[in-house]
């Protein structure tokens, strides 16, 4: 992983560099996936603004992607002090939450790699967003309990918006998966382009290993199985055919490796930002 | 997002660096009369949630706590929803009303923790909810609703029958539902349980 990322980095300015390289610490590394899952899937909702297939479903995209970015500046707030603070002396005191959202490339990125996919029709979007929240909300249950208080503070807050998601997410799943020949169709499209980047919610690496041990990260055996419980209860009452398990899944996001559509999304998000770098109102 | 202040700059190790109304400020106000709680609070009464400007900050149950740090007003706030947009807003208007009443310099903490709850909605906030169109909470929100669980009857804030219906688990704002009455058939947001 340091040996891709420095060499991908190399053309760049030394400031950029140091931001990369100083996510090596374990603990930064994991506040990044968890908060760059939750921005790289706002930002998919908020791209359905002013498209959504109905006002209702406009307004609920809106507010569960709000409700993300709220999330992800908690989470990446707590990395980019725990990046400033660790880069004290090398002129690197300006990391903040925002420079992690908007300076950062895709190759910087640790999050997930479904959160990344395309909306697509509103069953890619709402599939997405349903085997995403049943593995989040389970996460969260986790993540209330960590030793370390403010990751379990920014986990319970987090865990009741995404208790909603969740179940607006499954009720979607639901009639659409159980409702005309055409949307069930689509479903159970859907869920089988989206399964093959699954796998790595329940991937469990070093990073993870040293979270657990520290008390951190919940224990991964549970969080699978409350996965699937949640995943086999909603599909089958939406009379979906539920993928293999052990199907082979596409990795890599949680380390940086991700599809081409990350490239394109950050591209639109970061562009204002990024063009105008030192506007404090835009 | 905010940027973050200098650490060093910060009142104390627990005050969270990246508070930009607090780092703003250059070391402490000199020593003020501490103490009286109930005369902030009722400043505090007087500032609307932006968004639900019927009730006030204090109704809406935000307002955590009231403490002087070395002389200096502290005003713990916590957020709604992780990311409701009104937070920095009403973060601004609670400063603006409190330098206006006379407290010199006052600081916002934002405090995540114990996470806000509709349970700290007070009876009088409730029913001016009610009384401005908008459905209070029904029931406590350590019941959380879960998938399977049926939605609680939420009576039509109108005509107050009991025979309505949700149309989208979010509505104009996070913490609100869409419902609509099957009697007078008017729509409703409804303050959902958190």
């Amino acid at each position: 992983m340091s040996n891709t990322v420095s060499k991908t980095l190399e053309h760049k300015t030394p400031e950029q560099k140091n931001v990369a390289q100083v996510t090596q610490t374990p603990l930064v590394t994991y506040l990044l996936r968890l908060g760059d899952s939750a921005l790289v899937l706002g930002q998919r909702s908020a791209q359905l603004c002013g498209k959504a297939p109905a006002l209702e479903e406009e307004m609920a995209l809106m507010n569960v992607g709000l409700d993300l970015f709220g999330q992800a500046r908690n989470w990446l707030e707590y990395a980019a002090e725990l990046m400033a603070t660790e880069s004290e002396g090398n002129n690197q005191g300006n990391i903040d939450a925002d420079h992690l959202a908007f300076r950062r490339d895709a190759q910087d990125f640790r999050n997930l790699l479904i959160v990344e996919q395309p909306n697509g029709d509103f069953a890619d979007t709402i599939g997405r967003q349903f085997l995403f929240d049943a593995w989040h909300v389970h996460l969260l249950e986790g993540l209330a309990a960590a030793s370390d208080k403010r990751i379990a503070e920014v986990a319970a807050k987090s865990l009741k918006e995404a208790t909603y998601h969740l179940r607006r997410s499954s009720e979607w799943v639901i009639r659409l998966g159980d409702g005309t020949e055409e949307s069930h169709t689509r479903m159970q499209r859907a869920v089988n382009n989206l399964w093959q980047f699954t796998g790595e919610l329940v991937q469990f690496d070093e990073i993870d290993q040293v979270m657990l041990d520290a008390g951190i990260a919940p224990d991964p055996d549970t969080l699978v199985t409350r996965w699937k419980a949640t995943v086999d209860e909603v599909l089958n009452e939406a009379t979906l055919t539920r993928p293999p398990y052990d199907a082979w899944m596409y990795t890599g996001g949680k380390v940086g490796h991700h599809t081409e559509h990350l490239g394109f999304l950050l591209a639109e998000m970061q562009y204002l930002p990024r063009t105008y770098p030192d506007a404090t109102v835009w | 997002m905010r940027p973050s202040g200098n650490p060093s700059q910060a009142p104390t190790d627990d005050w969270p660096s990246n508070d930009l109304i607090g780092s703003d400020r250059s070391g402490l106000p000199p020593a003020g009369e501490a103490g009286d709680v109930d005369a902030v609070l009722a400043v505090l009464q007087e500032v609307p949630d932006p968004e639900v400007p019927v009730v006030s900050v204090v109704e809406l149950g935000i307002v955590r706590d009231v403490t002087w740090q070395e002389g200096r007003l502290v005003v713990s706030v916590t957020p709604t929803y992780s990311g409701c947009p009104a937070t920095e807003a009403i973060e601004q208007h609670i400063v603006e009303a409190l330098v206006a009443s006379g407290y010199q310099d006052p600081l916002i903490h934002r405090r995540l923790s114990p996470a806000w709850t509709t349970d700290w909605l007070t009876d009088i906030g409730r029913e001016k909810l009610r009384a401005y169109g908008i459905a209070p909470p029904v029931g406590s929100a350590s019941k959380r609703s879960l998938i399977g669980q049926p939605d609680p009857v939420v009576p039509c804030p109108l005509c107050g029958s009991e025979t309505t219906e949700r149309v989208s688990e979010f509505g104009s704002t996070a913490c609100k539902a869409l419902y609509r009455c099957r009697d007078c058939l008017e729509p409703f947001d409804y303050f959902k349980c958190l």
